[in-house]
């Protein structure tokens, strides 16, 4: 609140009122309802429903499936995290360095942040396709045999490639904005103190990056938590069967095509808490990185 | 890990090494370039092969995968994904579906921006009593994505018989506050001079806020609206689940359908058409992110810090 500030209690009540509004009906009472209904059993049929307790989550912890969407999306988060982070900021250094073409370099290494994670999918499904994916053939000529759809590591291969790729152009602009928030005159210092390009990365530039390392690490997290939906979607051609499914699609799985209300609102509790944990973690850092910069 | 950023290392030493007489071949940047030219082809060759396919007649994609080269089908195919009514019912074909992503697209943008500066400059510029607890209920919602509550969400619209209504695929994805926590950030950042100059001029609020406060936002709600409008484009699990009605199909719903008759495999799927759509799909959101380039990288970079 600014000091200078108006007096009026109508006016700004009158401006908050469209924003909580869609926030209590589209937020609160939805999550308020997911709560409530995953201590609950729903009956398919829609007679009614019986209090089970902590049953939905106990249910839960003993399901093989629910325990394998978890490792897979344990392992997913790792290497999509990883490798988009790995590759965007290789591409980030070299771009920040290159003084020809660096903004051509900027625009192609961006654009495909707009591409829709569905079309992103459709992309990786006409490549890896089981009989005529280019990239299947490729590996054919290897002696790979590449089954989508049919072998569960090959799905997730697809699934994990096309998913790194499409994260790959976001982590790329952040880095190459950190990149470009170091000053030249810390960057000339650390050029005449120091001539070894290495030590110069690790002692200058990766503890300056970090910052934005940090940010970038719970933004990929939550994104290949949730915002890969449509790219295992489009992979798992919508009939999940034995495929690899992250634990968001899990939800909708389950919910939708299982009308399992109770099981489905459990697991939303569950991925609720795990984005609290995340904010709480980005909160935390955010103080301390205010308190030295 | 360690192999990337020993290379990326390597050629920033030999690049920057002074001694260096001038007229040597820079191996370095050789290097540099040959790696950022290979990240370029990475993001590149995928969608360009779509779009040679799209040009393709289904035959020869069905036999020989994505093509790297042009075929003749260019007109048919792009003319069928357009014009063609398909679907379950024969009511929609790509034009329809244009329209309804830039509706949701617009819609969603142009919602978000004005229902969060209103509660932004609430938040900011008033002396409320309970703006803190307003603060803390809209900064809940950052915690749960519409994926988590998906299932509850489209009971409620349901029970609100928001289904298949435009209402109903908008407005609940606007019940995520970040627009409202990047305007509240940018808004703390203007001089408090500002305020105190316009109330000794006179302005009221109203005023203030449409005079002063909007016109000084310009660049950033250009920014925002840039972000916004390419991610209500390309939602897909909310359209997916509320719009069952085949004319309010958007371009990235209508990727499902291709999707579905690629799993069926009872009939060759027309490859080229569906390439076209997927073209198309993707084009508005690519153009305005590389056109509009400067403003939403400010506007991605500076929202989330």
């Amino acid at each position: 609140m600014k000091r200078a500030a108006f007096g009026h209690i109508g006016f700004p009540i009158l401006l908050l009122i469209p924003q909580l509004a869609i926030i209590a009906i589209f937020f609160y009472w939805p999550a308020g309802y997911a709560i409530q209904s995953s201590f609950y059993l729903e009956d398919p049929f829609g007679f009614g429903s019986t209090f089970v307790g902590m049953e939905n989550y106990t249910r839960l912890a003993r399901s093989s499936n629910y325990m394998s969407s978890a490792w897979f999306t344990l392992i997913f988060t790792c290497l999509v995290t990883f490798f988009a982070l790995a590759i965007a900021l290789l591409l980030a250094v070299k771009a920040d360095k290159v003084i020809r073409g660096a903004r051509t370099y900027r625009t192609l290494l961006m654009w495909v942040y707009a591409i829709a994670p569905p079309v992103a999918g459709l992309i990786g499904v006409m490549l890896f396709d089981q009989s005529r994916g280019n990239i299947t053939q490729l590996l054919g000529m290897m002696g790979i045999e590449f089954r989508l759809g049919v072998n569960y590591w090959d799905t997730a291969t697809a699934m994990i490639s096309v998913s790194i790729w499409k994260q790959i152009p976001v982590n790329f602009i952040f880095f190459l904005s950190g990149l470009q928030a170091i000053p030249r005159s810390v960057r000339e210092a650390a050029m005449i103190d120091n001539r070894s390009g290495t030590r110069r990365f690790w002692d200058i530039t990766f503890p300056l990056l970090a910052p934005t390392g940090f940010f970038l690490l719970i933004i990929n997290i939550t994104y290949s938590l949730f915002d890969t939906f449509g790219i295992v979607d489009t992979i798992v051609k919508g009939e999940p069967g034995n495929n690899p499914m992250t634990l968001v699609y899990r939800v909708f799985v389950d919910g939708f095509r299982g009308q399992d209300l109770g099981g489905s609102s459990a697991q939303s509790v569950v991925l609720m808490v795990l984005v609290l944990i995340l904010t709480i973690v980005q909160f935390r850092f955010l103080e301390r990185r205010i308190h030295y910069t | 890990m360690a192999d990337i950023t020993d290379t990326s290392t390597r050629s920033a030493a030999q690049s920057a090494a002074p001694t260096r007489p001038a007229k040597r071949i820079r191996w370095g940047d050789i290097g540099d370039h040959a790696i950022l030219i290979a990240g370029a082809l990475l993001m590149l060759v995928p969608v360009y092969m779509v779009f040679a396919t799209s040009s393709w007649d289904a035959i020869t994609v069905h036999r020989q995968g994505m093509q790297f080269g042009f075929g003749d089908q260019f007109g048919v195919n792009y003319d069928a994904a357009l014009f063609e009514y398909g679907g379950f019912t024969d009511s929609v074909n790509g034009v329809t579906m244009l329209a309804n992503s830039m509706i949701l697209g617009l819609g969603f943008a142009i919602g978000k921006i004005i229902v969060g500066m209103m509660a932004a400059y609430a938040i900011v510029y008033f002396r409320l009593k309970f703006a803190t607890l307003a603060f803390w209920m809209i900064f809940t919602t950052l915690l749960l994505p519409l994926e988590v509550r998906i299932l509850p969400s489209y009971e409620v619209i349901t029970w609100m018989n928001l289904g298949n209504t435009y209402t109903g695929l908008i407005v609940p994805l606007i019940a995520s506050a970040t627009a409202t926590f990047f305007f509240r950030q940018y808004f703390r950042s203007i001089p408090e001079e500002l305020i105190e100059a316009a109330r000794i001029d006179g302005a009221g609020p109203v005023k203030f806020f449409i005079d002063i406060l909007v016109p000084l936002s310009k660049t950033m709600i250009a920014a925002m609206f840039i972000i916004m409008f390419v991610f209500g484009w390309n939602q897909y699990l909310w359209p997916t689940l509320i719009t069952t009605d085949e004319s309010l199909f958007t371009l990235v719903r209508g990727i499902r359908q291709i999707i579905q008759s690629y799993a069926d495999g009872s009939e060759t799927p027309d490859y080229g058409q569906a390439a076209a759509l997927a073209i198309i799909a993707m084009t508005p959101p690519v153009l305005i992110v590389v056109f509009f380039q400067s403003w939403f990288v400010k506007g991605l970079t500076e929202s989330d810090k």
